[in-house]
């Protein structure tokens, strides 16, 4: 290991992308939840719906922001450090990219503007929609950046030409093609689901926590219930589209699946690890395996064949072991929000949920689990795709800019280490002041404004002692 | 007209937006130290806190536009300025994370330790975009397969840091036209005493920009002078068919700057803020647009050879990704000019704290 300009620029954009990535699903999934609590105060008018929605909408700001500001950062970095992979792709690449601003940027920070400091500015209803709007743009960004990377994994729709300069780069020949690429809709349903369970993790953990320090009682116990029905919907969602998702791998990446699942020799009957280990140098897996199960799942057959490592030159061979355990490592986590999701489910049907000391205590520093599974998942994701840039079109050491220096890029990659170093923990800080404070406690005074017509009908409905 | 004219216009529209928006939400940064008092540094701060983020998305969209229509530009700009751009990205995170978490305690120390990251972030974004653009005007070491020669010193020239404090200085007059907007009272008085030092101190550095601009590169104004100054490399053919045409609107262009500039201290001297905004983001229009007449059809100039320039066709992606995207454009770009319009519309009027604020 080196320090050359390929290894820091690969560390720089491995750090900046892992560190950005922690927010982005924290917006998506809390985007989903401010929907459905907004709604539900929408259409019911309780106070309670009204501290929750806000005292939700500052938690999502605090990770909104630096989701923004560490965003920029990687639409520069293609240009800074992998000038040549930008002259490579910069035809089709470009476009999602140039897509996601007109289409999901603006319309995400146009009415984050309305969500953060509309409430007594706009009518309910024109925030309401300006809530949905964000919460879609969200989404809509989450389409476009994923549509680019699935690219990079599943080239298609392109045809390689030769420019003046006399290098390769590759051509859009179909642009809806490249949008909707063999991988682009069950990455990006993958993708996005990862992001409503960790977003939904993290109100379970705050509501939890108030729980547990009986402040807030009907604030968290309402968090916490829609919450964990978003939770336990998309925990069971999540492997049956990583299912169609292995599925396309399988087909279009094979090298990639083989490394998942540490298979070296091409095999029928090919066997699903659970929990083990790889070693790549003595072609090993020690796994505890259920036989045929590989193979099942591919192609719904328990004697296909399915392709080993041995089909790929070795230098073509992904880092097989690093791969094979953040892969089951996102595959466990997995199983464990189904299990825990689904437990608490059924105490709550029962009745029984927040009684359970112990379970609340668990949820609190569980939401740090679903921020592992998604950074698994793409480390599996990214990492599987290597050596490849651009999946067997272009190598990653190929990628590189030509004019910049080693020197220059240690001292980018300090300078953002230090950075977000500060930049986490003035969020946790934040983050932390924010939770301590808590809701407004909406049984208290009613607040000024927002109070509509309806409302006081209702009121006057309650001084007069009738039921409605 | 072929699509790749179509493309750089859409990108200097692009510019455009991003300079007249972002541009007085970093010239508030730049002023915010010299406001006194929490309660005038949170009106300067909430003054652009609803809209700030939009006018940065302005900045991502044309660095997506320009990746997905020029991606040669894009590689070799970004690569080339590789240490300034790392240094305007930590700027900008600072500042947006410094909005963000300033008021958040209301500890003396933890707020002044924000604001002047705030600030900070503010005035070296503003000077490392202006260092940017100076190098594209005096041209910089593109060598043959668009690669950049030199180092990051090589970028820093008097020339360079002479247009970073120009853009800094252009910056903190239009934030300063904003803020009159923005606030009353006391707040407002002593941000009229800004913005009148910052219109001089504009006026200064802009005079001796323009002079040092014509003296290192008089090729600048070839594409408009009406033939008299032969134009480096090829002229574009719309140029060479239209030189009458193209002049003349040039000068149009030299002359509404002209008259954007000197209606800045007559609309603040008669009280009309809204004509001093209006005339300063004029002023920021007129020049971008000058830069980009005069570039054209370079996007990137090379000192070494006119042959080692990047102009939007050796530069440009295929047309039929510049046709689809130009759709792509069409359709977006209404929606863009309607939620911005939406926004502003919104939040028009002074500033006033409230629990939401900052």
């Amino acid at each position: 290991m080196t320090l050359d300009v390929e290894f820091l620029s690969r560390l720089q954009f491995a750090f900046t992308i892992m560190f950005h990535y922690i927010f982005p699903p924290f917006s998506i999934g809390m985007g989903l939840l401010l929907v459905i609590y907004e709604s539900l105060y929408f259409f019911t008018r309780k106070k309670v719906y009204e501290s929750i929605t806000r005292f939700w909408i500052k938690i999502f700001a605090a990770n909104f922001s630096i989701g923004v500001a560490t965003g920029i950062v990687m639409e520069f970095e293609f240009g800074t450090n992998w000038a040549r992979y930008s002259r490579f792709v910069g035809d089709i690449f470009g476009s999602p990219l140039a897509a996601e601003g007109i289409f999901a940027f603006f319309l995400e920070s146009g009415f984050l503007a309305v969500l953060l400091f509309g409430w007594h500015k706009v009518k309910p209803g024109f925030h309401l929609f300006s809530t949905c709007m964000v919460a879609l743009g969200s989404m809509m960004s989450a389409f476009w950046i994923v549509v680019a990377n699935s690219w990079q994994q599943t080239p298609v729709a392109y045809e390689l030409a030769t420019t003046v300069d006399g290098y390769t780069r590759a051509v859009i020949t179909d642009f809806w093609a490249v949008v909707f690429n063999p991988s682009s809709m069950v990455r990006f349903s993958h993708s996005v689901v990862g992001a409503f369970v960790q977003g939904a993790f993290l109100v379970l953990s705050v509501s939890a926590y108030f729980i547990i320090k009986k402040r807030n009682l009907e604030f968290a116990y309402r968090s916490f219930t829609i919450a964990l029905i978003v939770a336990a919907v998309a925990s069971l969602a999540q492997p049956l589209i990583g299912h169609n998702h292995a599925q396309v791998v399988g087909e279009y990446q094979p090298a990639k699946l083989a490394a998942f699942e540490g298979l070296y020799e091409t095999q029928t009957r090919a066997p699903l690890a659970i929990i083990g280990y790889t070693d790549p140098e003595e072609q090993k897996t020690v796994a505890l395996e259920i036989p045929g199960m590989l193979s099942w799942l591919l192609y719904e057959d328990c004697d296909a064949e399915v392709a080993g490592l041995d089909q790929f030159p070795k230098e073509d061979w992904p880092p097989v072991a690093q791969v094979f355990q953040s892969y089951h490592l996102m595959v466990g986590l997995g199983g464990i929000f189904i299990g825990i999701t689904l437990l608490s489910l059924f105490l709550l049907w029962r009745k029984a949920l927040f009684d359970k000391t112990w379970l609340m205590r668990l949820f609190i520093p569980m939401v740090a689990l679903p921020v592992i599974a998604n950074q698994a998942g793409w480390y599996s994701a990214e990492r599987g795709r290597q050596p490849w840039i651009v999946q067997g079109l272009l190598r990653t050491k190929d990628g590189l800019s030509e004019s910049v220096q080693a020197p220059e890029v240690l001292i980018s990659l300090v300078l953002f280490a230090v950075v977000y170093a500060l930049l986490f923990f003035v969020w946790l800080y934040v983050l932390d002041r924010e939770i301590k404070h808590g809701p407004e406690d909406h049984t208290l005074a009613p607040e000024v404004g927002y109070l509509q017509k309806g409302e006081r009908v209702n009121a006057v409905k309650k001084l007069t002692g009738s039921n409605d | 007209m072929d699509y790749n004219v179509i493309w750089y216009i859409i990108i200097g529209l692009l510019l455009i937006g991003y300079a007249i928006l972002d541009g007085f939400d970093l010239g508030v940064g730049a002023l915010h130290l010299l406001s006194k008092g929490d309660t005038n540094r949170r009106i300067m701060l909430n003054s652009i806190g609803p809209v700030w983020d939009g006018n940065e998305v302005w900045l991502i969209t044309a660095g997506g536009a320009l990746f997905a229509a020029f991606p040669e530009v894009y590689a070799t700009a970004f690569s080339s300025f590789y240490l300034p751009f790392m240094l305007l990205l930590i700027a900008l995170i600072f500042r947006a994370v410094s909005i963000e978490f300033r008021s958040k305690e209301p500890n003396k120390r933890w707020r002044s330790t924000w604001d002047t990251g705030f600030s900070l972030g503010s005035i070296v974004a503003a000077i490392l975009f202006g260092i940017a653009i100076g190098n594209v005007v005096v041209g910089f070491a593109i060598g043959a397969n668009k690669v950049y020669q030199g180092s990051f010193l090589d970028l820093i020239s008097p020339y360079t840091l002479l247009t970073g404090f120009f853009n800094l200085a252009m910056f903190t007059m239009h934030g300063a036209m904003y803020l009159n907007l923005k606030t009353q009272g006391d707040l407002q008085a002593q941000v009229q005493r800004w913005a009148k030092n910052a219109y001089f101190v504009f006026l200064a550095i802009f005079t001796l920009t323009t002079a040092a601009t014509l003296y290192l590169q008089p090729t600048m104004i070839a594409n408009f002078s009406f033939g008299l100054v032969e134009v480096p490399g090829k002229a574009h053919e719309l140029v060479q068919q239209h030189q009458t045409l193209v002049s003349l609107v040039a000068w149009l262009i030299v002359i509404l700057n002209v008259l954007s500039i000197a209606n800045i201290p007559r609309a603040l001297a008669k009280d009309k803020p809204m004509q001093a905004f209006i005339s300063s983001a004029c002023t920021i229009a007129a020049i971008v647009l000058l830069f980009a007449l005069g570039i054209f059809p370079n996007m990137l100039v090379s000192n070494l050879s006119p042959d080692y320039s990047i102009d939007i066709y050796n530069g440009s992606s295929s047309q039929y990704t510049l046709r689809t995207m130009f759709w792509v454009a069409i359709w977006g770009l209404p929606f863009v000019i309607g939620y911005t319009s939406l926004i502003y519309w919104t939040y028009r009027g002074r500033t006033e704290l409230n629990e939401s604020s900052y």
